[in-house]
């Protein structure tokens, strides 16, 4: 799914904000987008992991998208939203709640009209971009969501946790 | 011709690794006491039903060398041969060699490599040698008795009719398997296939089976055997086994117990081979003489053959005991799915959270007759749940009854003499936990036996009992199970794992270490002190595995030793790892579990506790020192919190600590879900559960944030 270069039509993405910047994501990741709800803290982890909530009645973890793009802490307003993901590591499901400014609206884009990621200009870790998508010559950055939540992000995290109880 | 055995083959092959246990028992209780006659008998039975199972669904493999095991065992179920340690070693071995040839056939694999034949070749030569030892002080086995009274068939053969019940196929048995399997038992010398009870094309069920034999069978084996073959299909279809020279009265009664037209079974019958056409007519018209009489032969005729064939009657009456047995037995369990108990453990689950939720709301509506009906059914599903739980429990006892194998065969290699005490074998633990417990107590007892206990000669000259015990207790104990395997041994060498671990550089040279500080070291990956490797251990791998194995299912494991005594493993496992009972707790703005079977009792922090605690972590708790930490600095938790701090003091594996909690919530009812892999590597937080209200809330690791307590305590104190 990850793969953009071997699409040939034209792909759905859900667009969100994130504080004044729009970020999409690919539409057959996303499995549903929720109300922002309580969410408890899991200890000893870093301040992006907000914690997890209730899907359910299974245990989802919710990121804090702002804060893993190195902006500001999320706060809560009525548009507030966590967008849930759902993608596969290592052959396994995972099941991530992102959370969200406000979820903005489902987009068609023509492959052609995707440019790959600019190389400096944006504060955001290249590799954490799929693309550029240009609409009404406005710019949307498109995520690679596995590469955001991939083993080595979560092994990062693991590693401080592990650093700081030590 | 070719039906799918998929089902009947699946349960074959969970019934024969219940009936290869069942022969290693009764080999290991015949090791023990060889005059134990009725571990003979459980033995025979054991392989001849393997062999007849793996028979009609045509394993030929298990079939074949299954047989050769089954003549051995009827030899020795007739006392011809007595069991010694001789072939007791060898029947061991074949029950290894059935037990691998049926995991092959489960695997579906290609037949069995050239290892696996060349070894089931010496081991079939090898019971061909006793059987011979046996033959020779033996005579041959009796003929088939010959029939007195009443005009014989002059036929030599076996006369099988049989139809089969509807529902033959749809049990997944293939009639032609039958008669394939008693093609192998000996020569077919007429079959003839009825078909007459097949009903019209419009009333005709494809998946029914309307079929039946006639078949006539030269053989040597004798009628129980013959109607065994039979046994998967013997409750629902009709199957009459003449044998051979029976007389013809006996044909005539045959002929007229089936629902086919006399006549016309009679011709079959001629054809093949079974009645000559003038001994038919005779007995036909006999037959109506005495009806003419007004008498009924049958009810005779029976009471004639009774007499004439008291050893078949005594099979089938034998057989009929047994099959009542095993009714019985079928009875009382019945075997799932374990995916299907798992899917309704987390439905229970479900519903003791939708439970404490409707609980929750009604007590906040406060109408007095809802919350009556809340309470009933929270009391309900309480029930459910606890009946649930319980259907998972299976006893420890079979997976300590595998390691009377293990033991045996190392005290051989080792030529150690080593004994097995096992107590506490109905103890119940959940099916999961049990599969994933297995290996790593192998590991134990398998170190117990190798490292542990020394040879004989050292045992003598150290004034000990020439051969070793090793001992293995399971039992509850503060809502855990309890496991222990013991050995009287020579104990760990503390110097030595102390000097191992240095050269590691696992500690620093010089270092001082507790007794169970310093043992703990041998759970280090790579730690091995055995100088020699051995087949059995020694090579550093284990231990480590074992450690990991045991937390992973949330229980812990130590080890007491005393230099020449003896060594203790305890492993501490949780009662099952789905629900549990919990305390709620409140640190900062945030709800925690606590298991309640950990809980000991709360009392308050005060502020003189406070003063007087200072900047140490341990209070006085009437007169004992009792570390302490504080929750909320722990776990970063931020919010004022009440004034009014509480200590809830936790017990595990011995030691009492105290958790320093904001607000004391009660007893919940807590579903164990997993944080799932994110969250992988929290220290101090075991799992989250949902709370009636739907909030999250996490449950404490209650024996990591332990071991942190007592590294800080180290910490300071070193």
């Amino acid at each position: 799914m990850s793969a953009a270069e071997t699409v040939s039509e034209n792909m759905q993405y859900l667009t969100f904000r994130l504080e004044d910047e729009v970020f999409a994501l690919d539409i057959t990741q996303v499995r549903e987008v929720l109300d922002f709800t309580t969410v408890t803290k899991v200890p000893r982890t870093p301040d992006f992991m907000r914690g997890v909530i209730n899907l359910r009645g299974s245990v989802v973890p919710v990121v804090d998208m702002r804060l893993k793009f190195g902006m500001s802490r999320t706060e809560q307003t009525v548009n507030t939203c966590i967008i849930i993901v759902e993608l596969s590591l290592d052959g396994e499901k995972l099941v991530i709640g992102a959370l969200a400014d406000s979820v903005q609206e489902v987009l068609e884009i023509e492959p052609a009209h995707i440019e790959p990621p600019p190389r400096i200009g944006t504060r955001l870790n290249t590799e954490f971009i799929q693309g550029m998508g240009k609409r009404d010559e406005q710019f949307i950055i498109i995520l690679n969501i596995d590469r955001i939540f991939s083993t080595d992000e979560l092994a990062l995290f693991n590693g401080e946790a592990a650093a700081e109880s030590a | 011709m070719e039906i799918d055995l998929g089902e009947a083959r699946t349960t074959f092959i969970a019934e024969s690794q219940e009936l290869l246990q069942e022969m290693e028992s009764s080999l290991l209780a015949l090791e023990r006491d060889p005059d134990d006659q009725d571990a003979v008998n459980s033995l025979f039975r054991a392989a001849h039903t393997i062999k007849g199972s793996s028979g009609v669904l045509g394993i030929e493999t298990v079939e074949k060398f299954t047989h050769l095991v089954e003549n051995l065992l009827e030899k020795m179920r007739t006392g011809q041969i007595k069991a010694d340690s001789g072939n007791i070693e060898l029947l061991l071995q074949c029950r290894d060699h059935i037990s691998r040839l049926i995991s092959l056939a489960a695997e579906g694999g290609e037949g069995p490599g050239k290892d696996l034949l060349g070894a089931g070749d010496d081991l079939s030569a090898k019971l061909a040698e006793c059987m011979d030892e046996a033959e020779a002080a033996q005579a041959a086995p009796d003929e088939t008795p010959e029939a007195g009274g009443g005009p014989s068939s002059r036929t030599g053969a076996w006369h099988i009719s049989v139809r089969f019940g509807r529902n033959t196929l749809k049990t997944g048995m293939d009639p032609i398997s039958f008669v394939s399997y008693l093609a192998r038992m000996g020569e077919i010398v007429s079959i003839t296939t009825i078909f007459f009870s097949m009903p019209g094309p419009g009333e005709m069920d494809p998946e029914d089976c309307y079929l039946g034999f006639e078949i006539d069978l030269r053989s040597d084996f004798d009628k129980k055997a013959i109607e065994d073959v039979f046994d998967f299909v013997r409750d629902e279809s009709t199957i009459r086994i003449l044998p051979p020279y029976s007389r013809i009265s006996s044909y005539v009664e045959l002929i007229q117990g089936m629902p086919e037209d006399a006549l016309l079974l009679g011709e079959i019958l001629v054809k093949g081979g079974a009645l000559t056409a003038g001994e038919l007519e005779e007995a036909l018209k006999h037959q109506e003489e005495s009806q003419d009489a007004g008498r009924p032969r049958i009810g005779e005729i029976l009471v004639e053959e009774g007499a004439t064939y008291p050893e078949i009657i005594d099979a089938a009456l034998e057989k009929q005991k047994r099959n009542l047995v095993a009714s019985a037995k079928e009875a009382a369990t019945v075997r799932i799915d374990a995916s299907k108990l798992d899917s309704l453990m987390n439905l229970v689950g479900e519903l003791v959270i939708a439970g404490a939720g409707i609980d929750q709301h009604a007590a906040r509506i406060g109408d007095a007759p809802l919350q009556e009906s809340a309470s009933i059914m929270l009391r309900l599903v309480e029930e459910i749940r606890e009946s649930a739980m319980k259907v998972r429990m299976v006893p420890i006892g079979e997976t300590f009854n595998r390691f009377r194998r293990v033991v045996r065969d190392i005290s051989r290699e080792l030529g150690k003499e080593i004994e097995i005490a096992i107590s506490g074998a109905d103890t119940e633990l959940d099916k999961n936990v049990i599969e994933k417990i297995s290996d790593p107590l192998m590991h134990l007892v398998r170190n117990a036996a190798d490292h542990g206990i020394e040879t004989t000669e050292a045992r003598t000259s150290a004034g000990k009992s020439a051969s070793g015990t090793i001992r293995l207790r399971a039992g509850h104990d503060a809502g855990c199970i309890v496991i222990e395997v013991e050995d009287d041994g020579k104990g760990l060498d503390r110097e030595r794992i102390i000097e191992k671990a240095a050269a590691r550089g696992l500690i620093a040279p010089g270092q001082q270490l507790t007794d169970s500080e310093a043992f703990k070291l041998i759970f280090e990956p790579g730690f091995s002190t055995a100088d020699e490797v051995t087949k059995f251990s020694g090579r550093g791998v284990g231990m480590d595995v074992v450690r990991k194995n045991i937390e992973a299912l949330r229980g812990t494991i130590d080890i007491e030793s005393t230099r020449g005594e003896g060594t203790t493993v305890r492993v501490r496992l949780p009662l099952t790892m789905a629900i549990i009972d919990g305390f709620m707790v409140g640190i900062g703005q945030s709800p925690y579990i606590i298991p309640l079977d950990m809980v000991v009792e709360c009392v308050e922090f005060t502020e003189e506790d406070r003063r007087s605690a200072g900047k140490r972590n341990y209070v006085n708790l009437r007169g004992e020192v009792l570390p302490f930490m504080r929750l909320k600095e722990f776990f970063n938790e931020n919010g004022a919190g009440s004034k009014y701090e509480n200590i809830v003091i936790v017990q595990y594996a011995g030691h009492k600590i105290g958790l320093v909690v904001d607000e004391l919530f009660g007893e919940v009812q807590t579903v164990i879900k997993s944080l799932g892999r994110v969250y992988r590597e929290v220290k101090g937080i075991s799992g989250a559960t949902i709370l009636g209200n739907g909030r999250v809330a996490l449950i404490l690791d209650v024996p990591r944030l332990m071991q942190t307590i007592e590294r800080n305590y180290f910490a300071r104190a070193g």
